[in-house]
């Protein structure tokens, strides 16, 4: 890479973007982040912040898994301003359908060394409560936390540029090649290496990359402090999130370290439009409602849309694309905080050849279900 | 008009029927309706429900904006220290 101004170019200052930038920097690589917008102003400040762990499949629940425990090293190093708290999350079941999914879940977790405890109804009354009487119990999954994904990404980038890394923010990328990437003001930035992060918006720098916008809501309350102590998310979440089609609503609260409750979650294909729709926001609250009655008299204080970027098969992208010496590290869907970090070891990774800690091949753009969906 | 008496922080206080929380809470003598995320002390500005400087807690209800609310007999009024 003689001769050229950086070993690698990263478009988009997400979190994920400011994790490649951080590890590529940590390794003594020449770095630069392209940013049009804002520092984490897409779905990083959209989006809820948990730092959790997914079953969903053994490939999710290694990268989930991995990147929390990367975020664990990092807890004695994280500012004040990252807010985040191990409040654990706690999978809500409804009925005795729900709680033999608890068990399984509990199952997955024991076998993987990751810790969980299976709630019964009395004892998810006490950990919550104001939940509604009559659920059947829950999941908690210990090491669970959330944090202010804004201010992380921030950090991220922080340590990067004390490792000599260069931001550009407010420059838009026209175009990245194996050689660099073209800015709108017509100069252009020479590396070995590009890596397009730029999330939901990804496929306008990499025509024809599976990755669709999938739309959000969420809103955010005054302060209650000490309301709501886990994260609570319900079983029949699964169920919703998985539909690759329909709008889905479930229900997904937060307790923020300012007191404030962050309510979710909303999903919708098809729709690009950032405007808050109503009737969604109305079924996402009545959801919530109908686990936590007490929401209904709570103040919200804000309501905002957001878009993940989302694959077919559910994985992100992590690693070479289609085109010599251009990167990706997107497809994250509503999992980019949590798995920021280790996408950016495995980045990493990946261009000083060192061996990564968990299989990379789920994660490679070039995967079969992609191949196929290309063609 | 007949009297409604309520307590804010935990003393009586009697005011004629209709009276607005906020004034309750002003007759009892209490400036300080709650404080700002950095600790400043708060109380109404706008009396019109805009603001939401005025908050308090009442009947356990945290952040009712006291300007909105009438007297109710034996409210509960709650504000910061």
């Amino acid at each position: 890479m003689n001769g050229q101004a950086f070993d690698v170019v990263i478009v988009g200052a997400g979190v994920v973007g400011a994790a490649c930038a951080r590890e590529c920097s940590l390794a003594a690589m020449r770095v630069a982040v392209v940013e049009e917008q804002m520092i984490g102003g897409g779905a990083t400040a959209a989006g809820m912040g948990h730092i959790v762990v997914m079953d969903d499949s053994e490939p999710q629940f290694a990268l989930t898994r991995y990147s929390q425990l990367l975020w664990r090293e990092l807890l004695p190093q994280l500012p004040r301003e990252v807010e985040y708290e191990s409040c654990g999350t706690i999978w809500v079941a409804a009925d005795q359908e729900e709680m033999q999914a608890v068990a399984s879940k509990h199952a997955f977790y024991r076998a993987r060394g990751v810790p969980a405890e299976v709630l019964d109804a009395h004892q998810l009354t006490q950990a919550e409560p104001q939940l509604r009487p009559g659920l059947a119990g829950g999941l908690l999954v210990l090491e669970d936390a959330v944090l202010y994904p804004p201010a992380a990404a921030t950090w991220l980038l922080s340590r990067a540029r004390s490792q000599g890394a260069v931001l550009q923010v407010g420059r838009k990328v026209t175009q990245i090649t194996g050689e660099g990437v073209h800015l709108s003001d017509g100069s252009w930035i020479r590396a070995g290496v590009v890596v397009n992060a730029t999330g939901a918006w990804a496929p306008s720098l990499t025509p024809g990359l599976q990755v669709r916008k999938r739309k959000g809501h969420l809103v955010i309350t005054d302060r209650y402090p000490g309301f709501l102590r886990h994260q609570l998310v319900e079983l029949g979440y699964l169920k919703s999130a998985h539909s690759v089609t329909a709008d889905s609503v479930a229900f997904n609260v937060q307790p923020r370290i300012t007191g404030q409750i962050l309510i979710g979650s909303s999903r919708q294909y098809g729709n690009e439009d950032t405007t808050v729709d109503r009737q969604i926001v109305r079924a996402m609250l009545e959801r919530a409602c109908a686990y936590m009655p007490a929401i209904g008299s709570l103040n919200a204080i804000r309501c905002w849309t957001g878009f993940r970027a989302a694959t077919p098969d559910k994985l992100p992208l992590i690693g070479p694309s289609a085109k010599r010496g251009i990167h990706l590290a997107t497809g994250h869907e509503g999992l980019g905080i949590t798995t920021s970090l280790a996408t950016g070891r495995l980045i990493a990774d990946q261009l000083l050849d060192r061996p990564p800690a968990i299989p990379l091949e789920p994660y490679l753009p070039a995967r079969a279900e992609l191949e196929v969906a290309h063609a | 008009m007949p009297d409604v008496t309520v307590r804010v922080n935990g003393q009586e206080v009697t005011v004629p029927s209709g009276t607005l929380v906020a004034a309750a809470i002003a007759r009892a003598g209490v400036q300080c309706f709650r404080r700002s995320v950095r600790g400043e002390g708060r109380g109404p500005l706008c009396g019109m429900g805009i603001c939401f400087e005025c908050r308090a807690t009442v009947n356990r209800v945290p952040h009712v904006r006291t300007c909105q609310r009438v007297c109710e007999p034996g409210m509960e009024i709650t504000t910061d220290a």
